[in-house]
């Protein structure tokens, strides 16, 4: 038996039937990749064209290991989110519903090698 | 009646005398940078793959990293990034109800661009 009347669960969700969530999740993603970003390019555009025993060795230590681990996370999560965007406002149906799968696979798939690789070289 | 006079109507836009603004490109390069980022995130994390794995493994990767291919990518993606970073911070501001205003708005979208490519030299000269 449903409690809440049909009105009240649509209130305040919109067309997208979440509401602002969404957005909200996007904004906090946004601010956190600032603030990473800047740090991150400088780690690995050092680490990029060195032999790979100093790669191993940079991303070994805590500091790049875990701003990296971090950046993938929130970066594939925003992706993820952001793409969906643009699929939902180009791709109707079957279509649009295959593709938003695909590209959150493939996000969280990126995400998962990115940190088994950071486990093995800290490891 | 609404369908009456449908035949006679411009589309909007209409394509063939449509002007791009600023404002518009700005917006549009905001999306295509953003998804293109895929592309380098995939090299970046494959390039790392392989320094965990072998040796050999490496070699094949870090050949493509830093061939002419592997810079056009990361060159190019770290363009990208910076256009993404400073529209994703104007974002912010235009969700805070502020630079809504068409000279405003043309300003950041000059900011953008021109901020986006400074920090792209800044960045290869600080890492090199």
């Amino acid at each position: 038996m449903r409690y809440l009347t049909d009105r009240k669960r649509a209130v305040g969700r919109g067309a997208s039937g979440t509401g602002t969530e969404h957005h909200w999740a996007m904004q906090v993603s946004s601010v956190g990749l600032a603030l990473l970003l800047p740090v991150w390019l400088y780690v690995f555009g050092s680490a990029l064209g060195s032999t790979q025993a100093e790669v191993v060795a940079t991303f070994s230590r805590p500091f790049p290991a875990i701003l990296t681990a971090l950046l993938l996370v929130v970066g594939m999560k925003h992706f993820a989110s952001g793409a969906q965007m643009m699929i939902e406002d180009y791709a109707q149906g079957t279509a649009r519903k295959v593709a938003v799968i695909l590209v959150t696979c493939l996000a969280w798939v990126v995400a998962a090698t990115g940190l088994f690789a950071l486990a093995r070289m800290a490891l | 009646m609404a369908h009456v006079n449908q035949a006679k109507r411009p589309l909007s836009p209409h394509l063939q005398i449509y002007r791009p603004q600023l404002t518009s490109i700005t917006s549009i390069l905001t999306r295509i940078t953003g998804n293109a980022l895929i592309v380098a995130t995939v090299l970046a994390v494959w390039w790392l793959l392989a320094a965990a794995t072998s040796p050999e493994y490496f070699a094949t990767a870090n050949a493509v990293a830093t061939s002419w291919f592997g810079d056009l990518v990361f060159t190019g993606s770290l363009w990208a990034v910076w256009y993404h970073y400073l529209a994703g911070l104007r974002h912010l501001y235009f969700d805070a109800g502020k630079g809504l205003d068409i000279p405003t708005a043309e300003k950041l979208g000059w900011g953008i661009i021109i901020g986006s490519v400074v920090l792209t030299v800044i960045t290869i000269f600080l890492v090199q």
